[in-house]
Formats: C-alpha cells, structure tokens, sequence
C-alpha cells in the first residue's frame, strides 16, 4: 500500500482524475489510461481511496485536543508474488498516469522517481488475511475456464452422464478435459514453485512468533492482570458514538456498492487513548495476523468465508486505523456476517475506536447491539474512488468451487465419497 | 414507574392492528386502496376516527377488519414534524423505489422502479386503507367507511382489488403455509445461542417497542410527553420518560408482483416433453414443496417449537433441511429452501468444545457448510393476497387469449426492521444469483432471470441428484415481474391517533 498526502491545492485535482479511471459509477474501466489494471495479471483488487477521516473529532470526548492530519491517498492492491517486483511492472506500465495522480500529492515533483518514491511511501499492514494463499489470479482465470468448459460439455451431455455412477462421471469429465488440454483449447498451468526464501520465512514466522510470545510470557503473566483491571474499567465508561449517518453519506457509499457479487470496503477510525487500548489492540492484530496466516482453515477467516482479502493498517503514530476488504454480497449481509459469525473477533479489535458499541470481557456484547455497531462503522465507512477486482462475476466461493474442482482432476485417486462429493460440485 | 415494570411484559392487543396477529383467513375478500392527502384537516379528522381493527380475540369473530399504513412522504403530507419522521427507519424513509435501494432488491430490468404502475415518483402513495371482509360484505364495508371527511380529505389514487383462489397461489400451489410463531408472551430466551431451529420468533422482530431477535429494542422515533396527545402514547421500555410512537405498530412491505401462469406452466410442459405429471414435478422442485404444500424432506423427528400441535401444521412444516445437505430431496435453490434455510446460529448443533471449535472456524468444513446466515434474525410475517381469476395448470398450456387478465400477488409482509428482515431476504437469498454455493440461479419463482447488464447469468435451476449428476434446467423466462411496491408503516393504535393530531393544535 502507497500512502502519501494530498497537496491541499490539489485535491480537486486529483478527485477529478480518479473520476476518470471509472465509465460508470463504481465501476472501474480496467483498460483506463492512467493505471490499465487488466494488464497486470498478477493483481487480484486495487484500490485509490482518498482516507477522508470525517470522524476525527470524536477524540473530544476524552478530552483530547482534534489532530489534523494530511489528507492522505491510498493506493493498494492485492498481488500474487514479489509485491516490490509488482511496484516495478507498475512503474513500467502505468508510469505516466500514477506519476500525474501521485504529482497531487505532497513532494512528488517531475524528477522524482516513481518506484523510489512508491516505495518510500509504502505503508505495511499490520494484520493481513488472504481467502486462499498461492491462488494466482492466473489459476482463477483458468479454472473459472474450466468451470465454463464442463458446464458447456455437460449441457450437451447432461442426458447421456445424467444415469452414470459418480466415477464414471468424473473419468468421462476427465477424459474430455484432457483431450481439451491437448488440443491446447485448456490450459491449467502448473504453478511455478515457490521460491524457498519464502518457505524459510514463512516457517521462521511460524515458529518465532509463537517463540517470542513465550519468551515474553513471564513478562506477560505480570503485566496481564494490570492490563485486564484496566481494561474492565474503561469498557464500563468508554462511550458510544452510533448515530445514524445522513442520507448524503449513506447515498455516497451505497452509489458504488452492489455493482458486482463482491464489494470494497474501507474504514477509518480514531484510537481510544492510552497505553491499554494500544497493547491490547496490538497484540489481538498480531494475532489475528499470525492466525490468519498460519492457523485459520483455507478460505475461512473464523467462519465468515466471504472475504477475498483483508488488511488492518495503523496510521499517524498508530493514533487511527484504517480497515480494507474485498466481500462477497451487500454490505448488510456483510455486517450480519461479522455480527452473527465473528462478533467475538470484531469486538476484540474494533473496541480499539472510539465510539464504537461498548464491550463485555472485550468480546462480548459491542457488536451484538447490532443497531448500535451497523450505525458506527457506516458512520465511519469512506467512499471508495476507484477499484478494481480481476475476475467480476466470481465470488470467494465460486473460487472455492473451482479449485476444487480442478484439483479433482489432478488428484491421483479419489474414494467413492470423494467422487459423489466432486460431483455435487458441478 | 416501580409499578408499570409489572406491566411491561404484557401486550396491550387493543392497541395492535389486528392485522399483525391475524391472517384473517374466514374474511375472504379484501381490497386495498392507496390514498393520497388531498385536505390534512379532513384526512386527520378521518384517521382519528377511523374504525380500525385491533387484535383482541372476539367471539364470535368480527366479519370485517380495517387496517391503515402510512408511507414517508404519506406522514409529512399530514404533518407530521421531520423530527419524529427522521427517527423512522432510514430505508423507510428513502422509499422501496431508491435507485441504489433497487439494485439491491433486484428490481432491475423489467422489474425496475421506472416500469413500475405504482409506487414510483408522483404515484407513491400517501397511505393504504386495507379492507377485510367475509363474503359478500366488502362493498357495503367500504360504502360505509367512506363518509364526507374521507372524501373531502384524500384522494383515492389506485384501487387494488383481490381473488380469493382458496389458499392457492397463482401457480396452483398451496400458499402461505410457513409463518414464524410470535412469542406474543414473551418468554422466548434469545440471550444465548440458538443451537436447534425453531419456529417461535421474538416479538420485537414484528412489533417495535420490543426486544428483538438480539435482545435490543429496533430503532424507532421516541419523544418526551410534551403535549396531551403524546401523553396518551405507551412508555417507550427502553427510554425511561419517553414515549413510543413506534410501541406496537410495524413497518409493512407491499410489492405487486405480477405472475406468468401460462408462461410457468407452457416453460415446465416444454421441459417435460409434454409430460405434465413430469412438469408438475419439475415445478414441485422449484418450490421445494407439492403443489398440495408437502415439503420434500421428511418429517423431523425431533420437535420444533412453534411448529404444532394441529396435526395439518406437523405435516407440512415439521422440517428442517439437516437431514438433506446434499440437497438431493429438496434443491438448494428451491423457493422454500431460499426463503427459509431453517438453520440455526452454529451448523451441526455443537455443544461444549466443538460449539468453541465451530465458532472459532473449524466446525463441519465441507463445501456447502455454515454459508448462510442464522434464520432468525431473518424471519417475516406474510400477510399477502392473491388477485387476478384462477386459471388451473393444465388450463394455462393454452394459448392466451385477447386481453388475458393479469394474475398474481400482492405481497405483504410485516416486520420491525426492513433492512434486517425483508430486504435482506430479498437481496441475500430470494435473488442473489450465488446463494448457498450455487451460480448462475436466482430464485425458480420470485428471481431475475433475465441478462442485466452488470448481473451475471441468472436463469439456471439445478435438481441436485442424489450421488448423480444434478439436473440443470436452463433458459428460466421471468415468471414473476414487480408491477409496482411501497414501504408503509403500520402504527399502533395510540400512535395512529398521534400520528393524525401531532403539530394540529392540541385543545
């Protein structure tokens, strides 16, 4: 993620050239001038929001002075691979037109170098979760083809396969898959492995955060009692801030939302103060961090299995957060997911904001107001000015869907359980 | 105030429409008409008197019932001050034909608010006045509630009239057969997770001024006695002082949906190479029941509370669809099925470990597995009436003739959120075209079918085999086009009479 702060002359600007990437509300034109996302194949979503916090004096109500911060551009995408060599190919192709939206920014001048400077201006998650790690946008290309390919197939055969045991289904399937792949008509590309640097650091990950944690536990058998009483103490006095958003807010988000089976979402809040609230919500983001990367089940963030990816990200000293996702559905069903399925979670790290519904323990209660926590986080939900997704059309699950589908194909033997299931998959 | 926590628990039915406990079955014709305030004084002078229905139980049972809902624009024609109107639900606020509200409903297309006969632009109603009536007294219940004050005081913008087909839809299939059970007594827990489905719903999912579903009170205007006709409306429970103009009233959704009989029953035919008995199976899988309302899964063993104890109600609604995940005996897609999962809060009933396992994200993980959302918080009250003549299945393989009367439903449904209950029954269920790990079908009857611009194929049906290839029925045409909808509110009795004197001078 770049972020970098708009000059303030030039906010128009650059709204007005952001505007220019979408042929209609919402929708992005993937072959747009200034960034033509549809020519990098290793990109799954991209964004441009502007993070125009209008929250920022809710911190009064702990008697905090309001901060202006820069008015800051985000730009993020969600890519397979190297993400520095993905700046690189960025610079190559969509040079021109990212060096005219970041010439609206603070310190981009003519000479400046545009990968240098992405690159300076590169802000880390700290809490990053993807549906299904190692599925390439090119993988979802190919089986979302296959996927056509047997619908077609079955369409005109449905009558002749529609009597035959499952195993016999899937052998014919298979054998018309493999004529179509010599006769190059498929193609279901073998990945290219991954490099060992990563596997290293992935295990290294694995092991030396749980490492670490025990290192520091003594530490934390402390300090855990102090943090806990403080934390019961301000849950019972924090206050809410969920009122309604006007109409003019709510129509500015919903204009750009539901024009695909998948939506953006971004949000924006202030930190609660002090150092409980920062400890507390540092270590819950790390965790989930770790979990998601190493524990969660394939496509399941808990039990919510409608995010494509998601990013926590702290900002200005870690004084506000900002929250971005890629989900399938409205974002109605998006909140009742989060509140039915993973409201534990969600008041663990939302708890963190101010206003947001008051907590129990840290994960009771707060979102199970549900009124109360829909009204906060539209309250702080931003307009998202451009994005973009890869494969429209096509929901987590449908990826879910095709995935396993080919890897039917390619699996060496399969149980008569296994059959009837991969078939009910058609 | 020691002394009104005691009657806080109980219901006040004088003050309820009886529309919200009664479906008025023995009252066989009804009419709606929309209305429009043409003289505030005569239309309030009208409200405060008219003679509506409440939900007392009386014997004998009354051979007729009026019923009154006001729209947004509807309350602000009668003056009602924006800041009681601004505290209503925002979707009610903006209205069922909202450009974004639309897109998100599915009314798009040949559905979309543009096409629509009513409920669009300048003919958005005021208010409806629904009539109810055993056979042969309609007329002279609408003669006799018409009087000077109602005609100098509104315009009657659209009269909407009835048929009574016998408990069968359009499409010959028995209707309205599953409706929540509402916990009138309030004794349902819904503090802790609900591990086994039931039927019986919290009252504050059909009436505001009530805990709902999440033990909260929905959102709803409350104000401080400041006048003598506030100080006649009921205690708002969850705001000490405060009055509720919301307490006991509901939002009520009406969306006219026109249906293609001959087009239902010429498409099944054409599938069924003529084989009718083989089309009414086919349409028996688009409904997931028969056309005589049995569901295709068998009984469940297990009671479900809100479901009995009449042996007619067992048969055709104790189920759930735990014993069919393969979707082999009633299709996934089914219209019942989309309706009403009948799932619960954590798939697999878990107890114990495996209920924090599952909720932690590794519970059952199959394909198909814990995709929906728990029914509960998602439940309507159906109260819709048929219009249009009857025409039987095999009557509707012929051809049509010149000027062929329109069929179907005006649909109407109760509930305290729209945005929770209806809409997201809408949107997330009725046509979204990836529900419970399926693509490219929106619902058999209800859904789009047709190539949006922006929306992705939707006119599939898959039978899901049992260990065999699914059956998938392509090229659906749209059975079912909205011909027009609105979102009223249906306030309680002591509102309603507010709601007709607030702001007019209050001597």
């Amino acid at each position: 993620m770049v972020l970098a702060a708009i000059d303030p002359a030039r906010e128009a600007e650059l709204r007005d050239l952001l505007a220019s990437m979408n042929d209609a509300p919402g929708r992005v034109n993937a072959d747009n001038a200034l960034v033509p996302f549809a020519q990098f194949n290793t990109l799954h979503f991209a964004r441009f929001v502007i993070l125009d916090d209008k929250t920022l004096e809710d911190v009064r109500v702990y008697g905090m002075p309001v901060r202006t911060y820069p008015l800051y551009l985000a730009f993020l995408g969600d890519v397979d691979g190297d993400p520095d060599a993905f700046v690189v190919e960025l610079g190559k192709r969509a040079g021109k037109g990212l060096r005219a939206i970041f010439s609206c920014c603070d310190g981009f001048t003519p000479d400046t170098d545009l990968v240098v400077w992405m690159r300076q201006h590169s802000c880390p998650p700290i809490a990053n979760y993807v549906n299904c790690r190692g599925r390439t946008v090119r993988r979802v290309r190919e089986e979302a083809v296959l996927k056509q390919a047997l619908d077609e197939y079955l369409r005109i055969h449905a009558h002749a396969l529609s009597a035959l045991p499952p195993r016999e289904v899937f052998t014919r399937l298979l054998g018309f898959v493999n004529a179509e792949k010599s006769a190059k008509r498929l193609i279901l590309s073998e990945e290219s492995s991954t490099p060992t640097a990563w596997w290293i650091k992935n295990a290294l990950h694995l092991v030396g955060v749980p490492a670490l944690v025990l290192l520091a536990s003594p530490l934390l058998v402390l300090v855990a009692p102090i943090l806990i009483f403080r934390l019961r103490r301000l849950e019972k006095t924090d206050l809410e801030l969920c009122w309604r958003v006007d109409q003019a807010h709510s129509d500015a988000l919903a204009f750009s939302e539901d024009r695909d089976v998948t939506n953006q979402f971004t949000a924006i809040a202030s930190r609660k103060p002090g150092f409980v609230r920062l400890w507390t919500l540092m270590g819950i983001l790390l965790t989930i961090d770790y979990a998601a990367r190493h524990i969660v089940r394939r496509g399941r963030l808990g039990r919510i299995r409608s995010i494509h990816f998601a990013r926590w990200v702290l900002l200005d000293g870690k004084r506000r957060g900002v929250f971005f996702s890629n989900y399938d559905g409205t974002v109605e069903s998006y909140m009742d997911d989060f509140i039915n399925k993973a409201g534990f979670g969600l008041n663990a790290i939302f708890s963190a904001a101010i206003g947001y519904p008051r907590t129990n323990w840290l994960v009771r209660d707060g979102c199970a107001d549900e009124q109360k926590y829909r009204n906060f986080l539209r309250r702080h939900t931003l307009p998202t000015q451009v994005w973009y997704k890869a494969y429209p059309g096509l929901t987590a699950i449908d990826l879910e869907r095709n995935r396993l589908i080919r890897e039917g194909f390619e699996s060496s033997s399969m149980s008569e359980r296994e059959c009837r299931e991969w078939v009910a998959l058609l | 105030m020691g002394r009104t926590s005691m009657r806080l628990s109980e219901i006040d039915y004088s003050d309820v429409q009886g529309l919200v406990r009664f479906g008025y079955a023995k009252m066989k014709q009804a009419s709606y008409v929309h209305l429009r305030v043409k003289d505030v004084a005569a239309a309030r002078a009208w409200l405060r008197s008219a003679p509506v229905a409440n939900a007392v139980t009386k014997t004998p049972p009354p051979s007729t019932a009026i019923h009154v809902a006001f729209t947004a624009p509807g309350l602000e024609a009668l003056g009602v001050p924006p800041s009681i109107l601004a505290a209503f639900a925002p979707e009610f606020l903006t209205g069922m034909a909202d450009a974004n509200r639309a897109r998100h409903l599915g009314d798009v297309g040949s559905n979309a608010p543009a096409q629509w006969e009513w409920g669009y632009g300048t003919s958005v109603p005021h208010l409806i006045v629904m009539f109810f009536a055993e056979s042969g007294r309609l007329q002279a219940l609408i003669q006799d509630t018409r009087g000077s004050a109602w005609n100098s005081g509104f315009e009657e913008q659209r009269w909407l009239g009835t048929a009574d087909l016998d408990g069968v839809e359009p499409f010959g299939f028995t209707d309205g057969i599953s409706q929540p059970r509402i916990d009138w007594e309030r004794r349902r827990d819904v503090t802790r997770p609900q591990i086994d489905y039931s039927n019986v719903v919290a009252l504050g999912e059909f009436l505001l001024g009530y805990p709902n579903e999440y033990n909260k009170y929905t959102e709803r205007p409350v104000i401080y006695a400041d006048s003598i006709s506030a100080a006649d409306l009921l205690p708002a429970e969850d705001a000490p002082g405060k009055k509720d103009i919301g307490r006991n009233g509901t939002y009520l959704v009406m969306r006219q949906l026109r249906q293609d009989v001959r087009g239902f029953w010429q498409f099944l035919n054409r599938q069924a190479d003529g084989n009718f008995a083989e089309a009414e199976r086919l349409a028996s899988a688009f409904v997931g029941r028969n056309r005589a309302g049995n569901p295709l899964v068998p009984m469940q063993e297990q009671p479900i509370p809100g479901i009995g104890p009449h042996p007619e109600q067992l048969r055709l609604n104790h189920f759930t669809f735990a014993r069919d995940p393969m979707g082999a005996s009633c299709a996934f897609g089914s219209h019942v099925r989309r309706e009403n999962p009948r799932n619960t809060d954590y798939p697999g009933r878990p107890t114990g470990l495996a209920k924090l396992m599952t909720m932690l994200g590794f519970g059952p993980g199959g394909f198909r597995d814990d995709l929906m959302s728990p029914v509960r918080f998602h439940r309507i009250l159906r109260r819709g009436r048929e219009y249009g003549p009857e025409l039987l299945p095999d009557h509707a393989l012929a051809p049509a003739p010149p000027n062929d009367p329109e069929r179907g439903l005006h649909f109407i449904c109760l509930n305290a959120s729209i945005s929770r209950q209806f809409e997201f029954l809408q949107n997330a269920w009725t046509v979204n075209t990836k529900f419970s790990g399926l693509t490219g079908e929106s619902d058999p009857l209800l859904g789009i079918h047709e190539a949006i611009p922006e929306c992705p194929i939707s006119d599939n049906f898959t039978v899901q085999g049992d260990g065999a290839l699914r059956r998938r029925v392509s090229g659906l045409p749209q059975f079912v086009t909205v011909r027009g909808g609105a979102y009223f509110f249906l306030p309680g009795l002591r509102a309603l009479r507010y709601l007709a004197g607030v702001g007019a001078t209050d001597t």
